[in-house]
């Protein structure tokens, strides 16, 4: 496995990747040294892929993305987008922030707008620019709430704009961290649903970290999982090639997606078992075993 | 059968409309009746406590006589507005027959120096903290911006807030009495040192929670949003438009009303020694000249400050309401 990933990387490497995430290191400084996040981890994306991350939480998944947006500063290695370093954050890598992060004194159009006057000031007339707005909203169902403020929608609505904010800025890349994480599971299928149309339309290259094994299957082009930390990196990617567009009902029953899914669940759960759920089970395991010998 | 179905539904209707009746009732009695019966409370006791009181200006102003006093101070104010029309008019009467007898007359018009009223003291007061209320918000709330944005800025200004806080109106006083005199010299001032003074004390009192509260206000910013902001690349003076000041609003006018309160409550001393004519000119000027109805004046005045500093606070609260996207922030 380690030896054909190096192999495909060196060949990406040699045709110049859209999106290189060129071995990256990531150390955090703690009063008692340097805490290692992130160890080697090297990804190249090509454009118009859907890449989801997926791994337990404090892998270091968040800090992948934030790198890539330009929030955090590798401390090795470095990202390339076009062949261009990044090195501070920009529109061209809109962010979907987990908690939406809508301005909450701006209405629904006014958060879209403010990325838009931003993004496109010298290159669209006011009149463009409110069509652009409005078109995102509607791209993303939300046509309807624009001149609400978030506190008088719900938070699937608010992901929604937050979608529509991110996708108005007209990116190269979508980095989206856990975008749809604190939605309840019905609305959740439904942003995914809408997401997948809307990535049919536009075939924008994506990021999106995620908890959720479905929800990657699901959606992604590849995923990458990643081991845990410290010094984690990236363990597995596994191919996503069912066919698009794609049926959660009908991907139910398909062979592949279930093979899928439970190669994720492999990963997750036997060869990166988070080791403090060991421990405990240990501590608990002989206890339990004496009541039972007890009563009987 | 039908009947005692209406006769159900007559009963379900009567009690529905008794609860009704029952909640209105109790909001009044919270809202309206519970002052009222504090308030009453209150100056039972007053007048009680008065009576027992002997001062060496007699006794100590019970409801009554501060009553009394608020009519009197009121036809005082009416006897002095029509000594000053009467001035004015004699002025232009004897202007008039001047100029009819020699056309070349260049008339004088002279203002009318009687003394201030109650009325006219409250209205120099309410000038007078407004102004230092000002000037203070216009220095505190960029620097409070300015120090929430920077953390060395703040580390190095924040023992410098810490420290002036809680110093006394009183302290100021005299420095900057000193200071205004050297500093302020005109032949023909626009307005009088003894406002300068007690304006600049008040604004040296009032900036500093100002400044407390924006910073903490603009520094506590939710870094989600910090990151929209450095996601979008906006310039300094849009993230500060667009970003930090909305953010740190509600925050930025709890410092106003605090500020608002102490500059209130600062005025009045420094008003007394500055001599401003205002309300705390007038509690000194009472209490200089020891007459019998001395204290139940002063007693009037100490109602009016209170009073006065009760609407402010409600008037800035209603500002704070207006002006806030978020509604729970704003309490009482």
């Amino acid at each position: 496995m380690n030896l054909t990933s190096t192999v495909t990387a060196a060949t990406n490497n040699a045709k110049k990747a859209f999106l290189d995430i060129s071995h990256i290191d990531m150390v955090f400084p703690t009063p008692t040294g340097g805490f290692t996040a992130l160890k080697e981890v090297d990804l190249q994306i090509e454009k118009g892929e859907f890449i989801s991350l997926i791994g337990h939480s404090g892998c270091g998944k968040s800090t992948v993305l934030n790198i890539v947006a330009g929030l955090y500063q590798a401390t090795k290695g470095g990202i390339l987008l076009k062949n261009k370093e990044v090195n501070e954050p920009g529109p061209e890598r809109a962010v979907v922030f987990q908690n939406h992060s809508l301005l909450p004194w701006l209405t629904s159009y006014q958060n879209v707008e403010l990325a838009v006057k931003q993004v496109f000031n010298n290159t669209m007339s006011k009149g463009e620019m409110k069509e652009w707005i409005e078109y995102n909203l509607k791209l993303v169902h939300m046509d309807h709430a624009m001149h609400k403020r978030p506190d008088e929608i719900s938070g699937g609505m608010k992901q929604r704009v937050g979608i529509a904010r991110a996708l108005a800025m007209q990116p190269e890349v979508l980095l989206m961290d856990e975008p749809f994480g604190a939605l309840d599971a019905l609305t959740r299928a439904h942003m995914q649903d809408s997401l997948m149309e809307i990535q049919n339309e536009l075939n924008n290259t994506v990021i999106m970290i995620t908890h959720d094994v479905d929800e990657a299957v699901l959606l992604s082009d590849r995923i990458v999982m990643m081991t845990n930390g410290p010094e984690a990196t990236i363990g597995e990617i596994l191919e996503v090639e069912l066919e698009r567009p794609r049926n959660r009902l009908s991907l139910a029953k398909d062979l592949e997606y279930n093979r899928l899914r439970s190669d994720v669940l492999t990963f997750l759960y036997e060869k990166q078992r988070k080791v403090e759920n060991i421990s405990t089970k240990a501590n608990v395991a002989p206890s339990t075993l004496k009541k039972s010998v007890n009563e009987k | 059968m039908s009947s005692t179905a209406v006769n159900m539904n007559r009963s379900t209707m009567t009690e529905k409309m008794l609860k009704v009746f029952k909640s209105t009732l109790s909001k009044i009695t919270n809202a309206m009746l519970l002052p009222v019966i504090g308030i009453t409370i209150f100056v039972f006791l007053w007048s009680i406590a008065a009576q027992s009181i002997h001062t060496s200006l007699g006794e100590f102003p019970g409801p009554n006589a501060v009553v009394k006093q608020f009519s009197s101070l009121y036809s005082e104010h009416v006897a002095e507005r029509d000594k000053a029309e009467a001035f004015y008019q004699r002025q232009d009467k004897r202007n008039a027959a001047k100029l009819a007898k020699n056309p070349q007359y260049v008339t004088k018009i002279r203002a009318y120096t009687g003394k201030e009223t109650f009325l006219d003291q409250i209205i120099t007061s309410l000038i007078t903290v407004t102004c230092g209320f000002l000037v203070a918000a216009m220095i505190a709330i960029p620097l409070g911006i300015w120090m929430g944005l920077n953390k060395r800025l703040n580390a190095s200004f924040n023992p410098i807030v810490q420290i002036f806080k809680p110093v006394s109106p009183l302290a100021w006083l005299p420095l900057v009495t000193m200071v205004v005199s050297a500093l302020y010299v005109s032949d023909d001032p626009m307005v009088s040192k003894s406002f300068l003074t007690s304006m600049i004390t008040v604004s040296l009192c009032s900036l500093w929670p100002m400044v407390i509260n924006t910073s903490i206000g603009v520094s506590s910013i939710d870094s989600d949003l910090l990151n929209v902001s450095k996601v979008l690349r906006l310039s300094t003076f849009t993230h500060i438009k667009k970003i930090v000041l909305p953010a740190s609003i509600p925050m930025i006018f709890t410092g106003m009303r605090l500020s608002f309160s102490v500059a209130w409550m600062v005025l009045i001393a420094a008003e007394m020694l500055a001599q401003n004519p205002g309300l705390g000119k007038f509690v000194w000027d009472e209490f200089q000249n020891g007459s019998s109805d001395s204290l139940a004046r002063i007693m009037a005045a100490v109602v009016v400050i209170g009073f006065i500093g009760f609407l402010l606070d409600r008037g800035m609260l209603q500002l704070q309401r207006k002006v806030s996207w978020n509604k729970s922030s704003v309490s009482v």
